[in-house]
């Protein structure tokens, strides 16, 4: 299958990493991937915090770069539940109604990639290997707006060699939520304080998830307490093979 | 008076302006895809409300006709009630004689004081729900008037078999008519009365009475 | 921090929020609380399985009365009236806070019973009565506390569960005159019935809420555990009943819905100990008067909002507040609204306009989890209405603002990124720029302190720096 990378700004930017292996997955899969270079950012920020008038030329843009493709996917739940959930809201804003329909014709080609891989591929083994102790971290976007159900945990059960453990209160919010995190930084502190918490508990070296977003944010306190708990993101456990 | 109503109305209508004109309440569809009818039919279906009756605190015992009056006497000696509240319409012939009736009369109803100061009342009841455990009052001959029920600390309440509805859109359905022809007051009440907020924890027993015990009477 | 526009507006969230997140003794009684009711609400909604149909069906008939509220109302008008009750209208607090004194000293007594009624908080009725007088005696535990402790409410269901039973005992030791009371909640609840019961039985006017009021028959609800509720609306000779206009339901069958989303959704019971239903006026049975008291205060302007409106269909479960991680961590009183929690900070904003800076700030305290939508029973998509009333905020801020909202950080930041998102090859620029930039910040490898709003951020993270290459350089040297 020929599938359209849609890598986000905030991995293109910040984390290539899961870019790159989600391109050597699915190409280990047998798929071809292409990148269209014209893409930038879903405008779910901007959406979210309330300036959604600018989100407007970023949803037309979206929807000329990918509208032909055959399948659109990126290693990031809330940028797609972005397009899936508030994509036809904008078009109404911006009272486009051809707008609204490319919208409507898109939608259901964006795809989340373990949503991808599991429900659409039928791929439950990707051959990966990951002789590592995990926990995964159900994002709040991929747990309940995109609903993407076990697929993650059904991909990370079939990894060779992973010791994947149960994270306590996994289904609660790590405190990210975008500027949310910056608005009101001290109950979101205070989340990410139980979140931490709970990882630290399971004892894992690697806390996995969909979205580089909430992992940046658990990452970076980890990384302040000097905790010894790294986070990855899926697709990049996903990727990872005996050889790499 | 009537301006604000007018006002209100007038708000109200302008906020509805993007509803078209000719649509009716009706033209907003209502799924009703929930469970409307029970599937438990005789004894699975009153042990299940002696069960959830029991687990909401209430005491419940399951009884035959001929046993009514002895368990009752039995009932209130263990209780130690004395002076027992007596509803219009209740029959008489079910009370023991160990009790000292009080008799609230449609012509000479009881103050609150003088229900306050009795030890139980007994009642019948109109209906009642196995899923949930609760008996249903509709003020209506052997239930009284809504105060008994109310201020004596200890309640005791007949449940015929025959009474038990399995869902809680039985016991509606049941009273449709009645209430919009006679609009009586309905209780319903799910074991004795409780709080649960103080640090959560439940306790039974606040202001209404602290004791509710259930008679379930096969024929 | 901001300079607040006018002296007039009430702190934001994010102020309140910070004293309340260092309580830890706040902290511990909401957590404890909040996660106790979530795990039984869960028991009790898992054993039902028709429970996302009742929720639908909930969610459709909230919207039929929405979309046609003014026939119901004057439906219920007549039925009513026809029942041998009075049904009153007022457009606002004030009005209705006027009604019912006026209906009161009709009375004469210097004392009502009153059965808890987020309403009756949200007009301020206990402070219209007492300027004229008249003391209104909560009657509901939680509340009796919360009125003895001369508090407010933190939570729309159990008000005082920001208090523990070693502060609840001092609390009545000294306003309830007991020497010797231990701290079992069993004995304070006993404490309080034997207070209340005198004032039961003495009690000319009741005054109450109401859950749910029927169009067709003219029939209201109140649901309760206590036993309070029944008192204070079959005892008196006066019933006053206040409630909003949006707590219609059509017909008395659409209560074997709302009774089974209700309980479940709010005590995590099957049924809780007491609902009672009357309808206007009984001969020989219950309050021989009754008043109903209908109010708009603003929610005919949440129905004016096609977004917003569905926010009319809560039932005051509260489910939303204890499945909430914000709510969880801040507690009610964060909010600085009667209507706490998520609801809250969807309600509060529409109730009030959106002019006031703290009210503006309640938009903005949800990380957008959605735990709140998934448990809602009728189904109120509330981080929707969230983003909805964001994007009203900025419109608002855009419009209005002028010189001083341009130069606003956020403002500027946002607007910027817009436009650089908008054309790749600005996009490309700002990646390398963001690389240079960083360098001001970065410190072996890792960027710990960051200025202005962002260093919110910092406070507890580190943010990794922007690595060499972007994935867009990697996949274009890939092809060459």
């Amino acid at each position: 299958m020929q599938i359209s990378l849609f890598i986000t700004c905030f991995n293109d930017t910040l984390f290539p990493e899961t870019g790159k292996a989600t391109v050597q997955l699915l190409e280990r899969l047998g798929h071809t991937v292409e990148f269209p270079m014209e893409q930038t950012c879903c405008g779910q920020m901007h959406y979210n915090t309330g300036y959604q008038e600018e989100a407007i030329p970023l949803v037309r843009k979206f929807v000329e770069v990918f509208g032909d493709a055959e399948a659109i996917v990126a290693p990031s739940a809330s940028c797609v539940a972005m397009v899936h959930e508030f994509y036809h809201k904008v078009a109404e804003r911006a009272r486009d109604e051809q707008l609204a329909k490319r919208v409507e014709e898109v939608t259901p080609r964006v795809f989340e990639l373990s949503q991808f891989l599991v429900d659409e591929l039928g791929v439950e083994d990707v051959g990966a290997y990951y002789p590592h102790r995990v926990t995964y971290h159900p994002t709040c976007h991929s747990l309940r707006m995109l609903e993407v159900g076990d697929a993650p945990l059904t991909l990370l059960r079939n990894v060779r060699g992973i010791d994947l453990v149960e994270l306590p209160a996994a289904e609660e919010c790590c405190g990210f939520g975008g500027t949310f995190a910056i608005k009101n930084a001290d109950t979101s502190m205070a989340m990410l304080g139980d979140k931490i918490r709970h990882i630290k508990d399971t004892e894992a070296e690697v806390c996995i998830a969909a979205d580089n977003s909430c992992l940046m944010h658990i990452g970076g306190a980890l990384q302040r307490q000097r905790g010894g708990v790294k986070t990855v993101h899926l697709a990049e456990i996903l990727a990872s093979t005996e050889e790499n | 008076m009537s301006d604000s109503k007018d006002e209100i109305l007038g708000r109200v209508r302008n906020a509805l302006k993007n509803v078209p004109e000719n649509e009716h309440p009706e033209d907003v569809s209502v799924s009703r895809a929930y469970l409307q009818e029970g599937s438990l039919t005789g004894q699975k279906l009153v042990s299940l409300f002696a069960r959830r009756t029991g687990e909401y605190k209430a005491k419940v015992r399951r009884i035959k006709k001929e046993e009514l009056k002895s368990t009752i006497s039995v009932a209130c000696r263990e209780q130690e009630v004395k002076r027992l509240v007596i509803p219009p319409g209740f029959p008489p012939e079910w009370l023991p004689d160990s009790v000292e009736p009080v008799h609230d009369k449609p012509e000479e109803p009881l103050t609150h004081q003088e229900l306050d100061e009795s030890d139980g009342v007994i009642t019948t009841c109109a209906l009642a729900i196995a899923q949930t455990g609760s008996i249903i009052l509709d003020a209506g001959e052997g239930q009284g008037r809504r105060a008994l029920t109310l201020l004596p600390d200890y309640h005791l309440c007949i449940v015929r078999e025959d009474q038990v509805v399995e869902l809680v859109p039985e016991a509606f359905v049941h009273f449709d008519q009645q209430i919009k022809e006679e609009g009586s007051p309905m209780t319903f009440i799910s074991g004795p009365s409780a709080t649960s907020d103080i640090e959560l924890n439940r306790v039974e027993g606040v202001h209404g009475p602290r004791r509710l015990e259930v008679f379930i009477v096969g024929s | 921090m901001k300079k607040k526009n006018s002296k007039k507006s009430s702190p934001t969230f994010q102020e309140s929020a910070k004293a309340y997140l260092e309580n830890t003794q706040l902290r511990r009684n909401i957590g404890h609380a909040t996660h106790t009711i979530r795990d039984k609400r869960k028991q009790a909604v898992d054993e039902m399985p028709d429970w996302e149909d009742l929720r639908e069906a909930g969610s459709n008939i909230k919207q039929r009365v929405m979309r046609h509220m003014d026939k119901y109302l004057l439906q219920l008008e007549e039925s009513v009236q026809q029942a041998g009750g009075v049904v009153h209208w007022a457009k606002d607090a004030k009005e209705a806070n006027r009604i019912i004194v006026d209906l009161v000293k009709e009375q004469q007594v210097e004392e009502v019973v009153k059965v808890k009624s987020i309403t009756t908080d949200e007009i301020k009725l206990n402070k219209a009565l007492a300027d004229e007088g008249v003391q209104a005696l909560e009657t509901d535990l939680a509340e009796l506390i919360v009125q003895l402790a001369e508090d407010e409410p933190s939570h729309i269901l159990v008000p005082a569960i920001h208090k523990n039973r070693a502060e609840i005992r001092e609390l009545f030791k000294k306003k309830l005159e007991k020497a010797e009371l231990s701290d079992r909640p069993e004995d304070l609840a006993e404490a309080a019935r034997l207070y209340l019961r005198k004032k039961f039985l003495s009690a000319k006017v009741g005054i109450s809420g109401g859950n749910f009021a029927v169009a067709e028959t003219g029939t209201i609800s109140v649901v309760e555990s206590e036993g309070n509720g029944r008192m204070c609306t079959t005892l008196p000779d006066t019933l006053i009943t206040v409630m909003g206009i949006e707590k219609l339901i059509p017909t008395w069958r659409d209560f074997e819905v709302f009774m089974q989303l209700l309980p479940r959704s709010a005590t995590a019971e099957r049924m809780n100990p007491y609902n009672s239903f009357w309808t206007g006026v009984t001969q020989g049975d219950g309050p021989q008067e009754f008043h109903l008291v209908l109010l708009d205060n603003g929610r005919t302007n949440v129905l004016a909002d096609e977004v917003g409106r569905q926010t009319l269909n809560c039932i005051r479960c509260s489910a939303c507040l204890n499945v909430c991680p914000v709510y969880e961590r801040t507690g009610g009183h964060a909010y600085n609204s009667v209507y706490p929690g998520p609801i809250g900070a969807i309600l509060t904003p529409q109730l009030k306009g959106l002019k006031d800076d703290g009210v503006a700030s309640l938009p903005y305290a949800s990380s957008l989890c959605g735990a709140c939508y998934e448990v809602c029973p009728v189904k109120i998509n509330i981080p929707e209405v969230l983003v909805h009333l964001r994007g009203k905020i900025v419109d608002e801020k855009k419009r209005k603002g002028g010189f001083k909202a341009k130069l606003d950080e956020e403002h500027i930041g946002m607007k910027l990124m817009a436009r650089t998102f908008k054309k790749r090859s600005r996009y490309e620029r700002a990646q390398r720029w963001a690389r240079v930039g960083q360098g001001l910040f970065e410190k072996n490898g890792t960027i710990s302190k960051l200025p202005g709003e962002l260093s919110g951020w910092t406070a507890m993270r580190d943010i990794k720096p922007i690595p060499d290459q972007t994935f867009r350089e990697w996949w274009r040297s890939r092809d060459e």
